[in-house]
């Protein structure tokens, strides 16, 4: 298992378009990845509807887990998508 | 051939097959399934299809207007493609034991409720959004037709008449023109064809046909002729008069850039009225200055709820800065008379025209009224957007809607969101009473915009819908233009400006009146304004008389 944080930039958090692209990344990949807020709430990278019911605003941190697979390098490929896109 | 006589309501000549508009039945049932497997796979088939639509729109839309709106597309494919909800649909299917079309509604309704239901504007706004996707698979399991016209090449349509929601819905690159049973020249329908610029005739009646479907038809917008399956002769003077036609646009080409400038040296704003952001394509091909007149209700008649303050300020946004700093006058929701919207449960009104409507509906209900203020004073923060009050008969409403302003104004100072402070505000005048108050209006205003068509119809006691007053119902009467001087002469005492924006705006044959009665602005269809402009530019304003004006 492989975890880091991420604190969101994005003026309107996490929106409908940035939550299509990462569902489609999240389903790209052969670990499952799982995105979890401070208040306890979480849900899988490639729902797309559920990630969006997270209400995650700008300026709020998230845990990512990654899960199975080949970690390392999806990791790396997860946090590289936050950083350009969130 | 058979010939048809209607009123030609929007200039031009058209030919193509003719489509008669089916009214879909959109009524969902919910009785018991036969087969709950069939039904999955009917579901999971709708859900395909509008996967793979939705992805030909992202292309097309790609290609033609840019990455966003294919970017929506593409968003909205993968709401379609999202587990929980596809899992939804297919749970609740198998638990009611209910019909395809009834599960998928369901899913729908309870995704978007899950949204609207979030204390972010942004996410609320999103429930539109899965509303559209559930509407585009139930669309599919029902085989209706998207936009309404099931048909590969563009097509005249026909129909006993057009509502306004159903007017919005069509899928206007397969209309070469409209003929309708009833109507009148001042029905949405021929509304929205002088804003397309495509011939429209009404009232043809009875002699129109459902099962004349399909065959070729020629029209004349301005005769108001409707030839089915012309002989030889008829079919030769459409087509001279479609090159005819062909050369007056070319002609009209030469117009573009050029000044709104009589030979004398007097200008005139030329604006455009618009009833959707989907228009302002049109008020750029025709070089128009600004925008005159965006009716809001689109958003009100568009939805089945109360559009949110989010949904509202991206239209208004998207129009200001469209237009890039030039003037946009937006007009506060025009609901009541003849535009209703179930969601406000108006009562029924004996005479709506004179009833609850417009500015009346915001006064009294001051939530939906600072809805819309919010988001049009956040729009003008993204170009030059005026806000325009309609159906104004008193100084008090005014300075009640100016309150309203100035709370929402004080509101977005807090939260620190961006807005122009020098928003204009202007009124309509199109009641005789705020033509004999004009001048205590015009001290509390920036502009005036007169609606020909509601001061015409309260002038002269005729109603604007009905088909049959003919002779009576008469823009040209005297008492309608001397209305006009009254409130132009009021508006350059206080030193504001005055338009027009109703029909007669774009009347040629008044243009001299206007000059001469002092009127700063027209706002007219985008397809008018260079046979306008052309008209402007041949005219001498101080030769200008007021003798249409009888006095």
């Amino acid at each position: 298992m492989k975890q880091f944080t991420y604190t969101i930039t994005d003026p309107i958090g996490v929106h409908a378009r940035p939550a299509g692209m990462l569902a489609k990344a999240a389903k790209a990949l052969d670990s499952t990845v799982t995105i979890a807020k401070a208040d306890g709430k979480s849900a899988a990278a490639t729902k797309l509807m559920a990630l969006m019911g997270m209400g995650i605003k700008n300026g709020e941190t998230v845990t990512v887990t990654v899960e199975g697979g080949n970690e390392e390098a999806n990791a790396a490929a997860m946090e590289q998508f936050f950083k350009e896109n969130l | 051939m058979i010939m048809l006589q209607g009123k030609g309501v929007s200039k031009g000549v058209a030919n193509g097959p003719l489509y008669f508009f089916q009214r879909p039945d959109t009524t969902i049932s919910d009785t018991p399934a036969a087969d709950i497997e069939a039904e999955k796979a009917r579901i999971a088939a709708a859900q395909k299809k509008a996967i793979d639509q939705l992805n030909a729109l992202a292309d097309k839309a790609r290609e033609d207007t840019g990455d966003e709106t294919a970017i929506l597309f593409e968003t909205h494919a993968m709401f379609v493609e999202d587990e929980d909800y596809v899992d939804c649909m297919m749970n609740t299917l198998t638990e009611r034991g209910c019909l395809a079309e009834k599960a998928v509604e369901l899913a729908g309704e309870e995704f978007a409720a899950m949204l609207a239901a979030m204390d972010d504007p942004y996410m609320q706004g999103r429930a539109a959004d899965i509303k559209d996707v559930t509407r585009r698979i139930l669309n599919n399991l029902m085989g209706i037709a998207e936009g309404g016209i099931d048909s590969e090449v563009p097509v005249i349509l026909a129909a006993d008449d057009l509502a306004p929601s159903e007017t919005l819905q069509l899928d206007k690159s397969k209309i070469l023109g409209f003929i309708t049973q009833g109507g009148s020249s001042n029905s949405h329908t021929a509304i929205l064809a002088r804003t397309m610029g495509i011939p429209a005739i009404c009232g043809l009646g009875e002699a129109l046909k459902a099962d004349q479907s399909g065959r070729e038809i020629y029209i004349d917008g301005e005769t108001g002729q409707v030839a089915i399956d012309p002989d030889k002769i008829t079919l030769s003077s459409f087509q001279t008069k479609m090159e005819k036609q062909r050369e007056m646009k070319e002609l009209m080409e030469t117009m573009k850039g050029q000044g709104d400038v009589t030979m004398d040296g007097r200008e005139m704003m030329v604006y455009c009225n618009i009833g959707s952001p989907a228009d302002v394509s049109a008020v750029l091909s025709n070089d128009g200055q600004g925008i005159g007149l965006f009716r809001s209700e689109f958003l009100y008649l568009a939805s089945s709820d109360y559009p949110t303050e989010e949904e509202q300020f991206q239209a208004y946004k998207e129009v200001a800065a469209a237009m890039g700093g030039k003037r946009v006058v937006i007009r506060t929701l025009d609901i009541g008379a003849d535009k209703q919207v179930d969601y406000f449960q108006l009562h029924k009104e004996e005479n709506p025209a004179l009833g609850v409507r417009a500015i009346r509906i915001c006064l009294n209900r001051p939530e939906v009224f600072r809805t819309q203020l919010r988001a049009l004073y956040r729009a003008s923060a993204y170009g030059k957007v005026a806000i325009m009050f309609p159906m104004i008969t008193s100084v008090w409403e005014v300075k009640e809607c100016k309150r309203a302003c100035q709370k929402v104004m004080a509101e977005l100072d807090r939260e620190g969101v961006p807005y122009r402070q020098d928003t204009e505000i202007g009124v309509m005048i199109e009641t005789p009473a705020s033509v004999l108050v004009a001048e205590e209006l015009a001290k509390e205003v920036d502009f005036f915009s007169v609606g020909t068509n509601d001061l015409t119809q309260y002038t002269l006691a005729c109603d604007r819908q009905a088909n049959d007053l003919g002779k009576f119902f008469d823009p040209h009467h005297p008492a309608v233009l001397r209305a006009l001087k009254l409130a132009a002469d009021a508006a350059h005492k206080a030193g504001i400006w005055i338009g027009i924006c109703g029909e007669l705006g774009a009347d040629l044959t008044l243009l001299e009146t206007f000059l001469a009665i002092g009127i700063d602005e027209l706002s007219v269809s985008p397809s008018a304004v260079l046979p306008l402009r052309a008209k402007i530019r041949k005219s001498i304003a101080k030769t200008c008389t007021l003798e249409k004006l009888e006095c």
